[in-house]
């Protein structure tokens, strides 16, 4: 038995034929549910041939989709490196020993993680535009990576502070007994253990990336969803290049999380660090969660 | 300063924002609840939905699902959720697509959540509610979610606080508010962009920070003493 009937018993004969008969309603219902969206995008005319047919052309794709998995894709790919770095420097900030130092790293982190990544992507891009900092045409590039970089430099220092904190305090105090300074003991003995026990938060916030990035849609950034949009407006099929544009984020999205898992397992079975939450042995949890249960952006 | 808060409504820009997030700050609790509840149940496909329903929704950016509510539901599908006739038609209309969108996305937030705080409530209370005969919805209702809501606080509270800052989404269709109205403002008066930035920022801080203590301050003592 799974560790989810701890909430309630084994069914019995009457239980399981109440069970069998709430299955059947609620499979009714969504059946019902989805005739009826159906129904509405048939009523429209969104499930015609000539709305799904752009997407087996090769142009659809290479016009209009690829350039906007590419766009999607680099936006993402800047921003995480960036943000991987501005995270490193201010979390190493916050848990330094140099007041001045910890109180801006602290400042810095609260005020970009108090303000909306949209926010800081249209200062950032008018604020380029009005300086001539970046070419025109890597202007909007330049605005989404400020403000995804900013955003999430802020959250992967916070995760290094907590992955520093979960560490036991021996490791620290070892450190310094062999005669290490302070910045010593967290270069070479915390900040390992911490960045491969936080591994996995991060390659989860990289799905967050990844979905902020459609912010960019609204700054004119040529990625996905704003594909999509020019796509559902050249061919004239809104609601199916809605549905696909979701599905390719969904599959890169969920490929993601799959691997945030795997390298959480790979983590606690290979044991490298002290870092990882220990787990109290005879009190299993209520529910079985599944790792990487994050990504709000 | 004085002439650009005069000119420009950003007290009036910042109650939207506040208004987007309390409705669909209650929107997504009825919807997470549920999810949550389906997610723990002992009917298999009711489990099945909620788990689809939360990997879908979580994996999807926030901006296709607003931009979505827009040009899919109202102007292909011609979803109203005002009164057509009346002279706010298209505000109204797009404000509460805004909730809906921002509900159904941080729904599935809230149904995590709620299935972390379901995981603070020591087992034994579930094997006793059990073990005097209470049926799963007594269980849930007298002894586990009362428990699960107040183990959840932190995890719901940082969901209020994304929420929060994710209504300047609602922008993307047109909802006069806080991120709308400043790229209006810097639109028209590029001369005090980082004056103008620096203002909404300052907005979502004094909105964000009360609450990350209020948090703070609620999880302490509302945690169930073990």
């Amino acid at each position: 038995m799974s560790a989810e009937t701890i909430l309630f018993d084994a069914p019995g004969p009457t239980a399981r034929r109440r069970h069998a008969a709430i299955a059947v309603l609620a499979g009714l219902v969504t059946l019902a549910l989805l005739a009826g969206v159906l129904k509405k995008l048939g009523d429209k005319g969104n499930l015609t041939a000539e709305k799904w047919s752009p997407f087996l052309r090769a142009d659809t794709w290479t016009e209009y989709l690829i350039q906007g998995i590419v766009g999607t894709l680099t936006a993402a790919a800047i921003s995480i490196a960036l943000a991987g770095v501005l995270g490193l420097l201010l979390g190493m900030g916050r848990l330094s020993h140099n007041t001045p130092l910890r109180r801006f790293s602290s400042v810095f982190v609260e005020f970009f993680r108090a303000v909306p990544v949209l926010l800081m992507m249209i200062f950032s891009f008018n604020l380029y535009a009005l300086y001539h900092v970046f070419p025109p045409e890597q202007l909007a590039l330049a605005g989404v990576v400020t403000g995804l970089t900013l955003y999430n430099g802020a959250v992967v220092a916070e995760l290094l502070r907590a992955g520093v904190g979960s560490l036991p305090s021996g490791q620290r105090e070892a450190g310094l007994s062999i005669g290490l300074t302070p910045v010593q003991t967290l270069r070479a003995i915390l900040l390992p253990q911490a960045l491969t026990a936080m591994l996995p938060a991060i390659v989860g916030q990289l799905v967050v990336v990844l979905k902020d990035s459609a912010l960019g849609s609204i700054i004119t950034y040529v990625e996905l969803l704003f594909q999509g949009q020019t796509l559902g407006t050249a061919r004239a099929n809104t609601i199916p290049s809605f549905i696909v544009t979701a599905m390719i984020f969904i599959t890169i999205n969920y490929l993601l999380t799959v691997f945030a898992g795997r390298i959480e397992r790979g983590l606690r079975q290979r044991g490298h660090t002290s870092g990882t939450t220990p787990t109290v042995p005879g009190e299993a949890p209520l529910l079985p969660m599944p790792p990487g249960v994050r990504g709000i952006g | 300063m004085a002439d650009l808060l005069t000119k420009f409504d950003v007290l009036g820009a910042f109650w939207m924002t506040i208004v987007l997030t309390f409705f669909a700050a209650i929107g997504s609790l009825v919807i997470g609840t549920v999810v949550a509840i389906m997610r723990v149940s002992p009917v298999a496909i009711a489990r099945t939905l909620g788990a689809g329903y939360v990997n879908t929704v979580r994996n999807t950016p926030l901006t296709l699902i607003i931009v979505f509510c827009n040009l899919g539901l109202y102007v292909n599908l011609g979803v109203k959720l005002a009164n057509p006739a009346s002279q706010s038609f298209i505000i109204d209309n797009n404000i509460r697509l805004g909730i809906l969108g921002l509900s159904v996305y941080h729904a599935a937030f809230v149904c995590e959540a709620l299935r972390s705080g379901i995981n603070t409530v020591p087992p034994g209370q579930a094997e006793a509610a059990r073990s005097v005969g209470l049926t799963f919805s007594q269980n849930l209702r007298y002894v586990v979610l009362p428990q699960a809501f107040r183990g959840a606080i932190t995890p719901l509270g940082n969901t209020l606080i994304a929420l929060t800052k994710n209504t300047t989404v609602v922008s993307a269709i047109g909802v006069a508010e806080a991120s709308y109205v400043m790229a209006s403002m810097i639109e028209f008066r590029p001369d005090v962009l980082t004056l103008v930035f620096l203002i909404f920022a300052l907005g979502f801080v004094i909105l964000t920070l009360p609450m990350g203590l209020l948090i703070t301050w609620m999880s302490r003592r509302l945690a169930v003493k073990r």
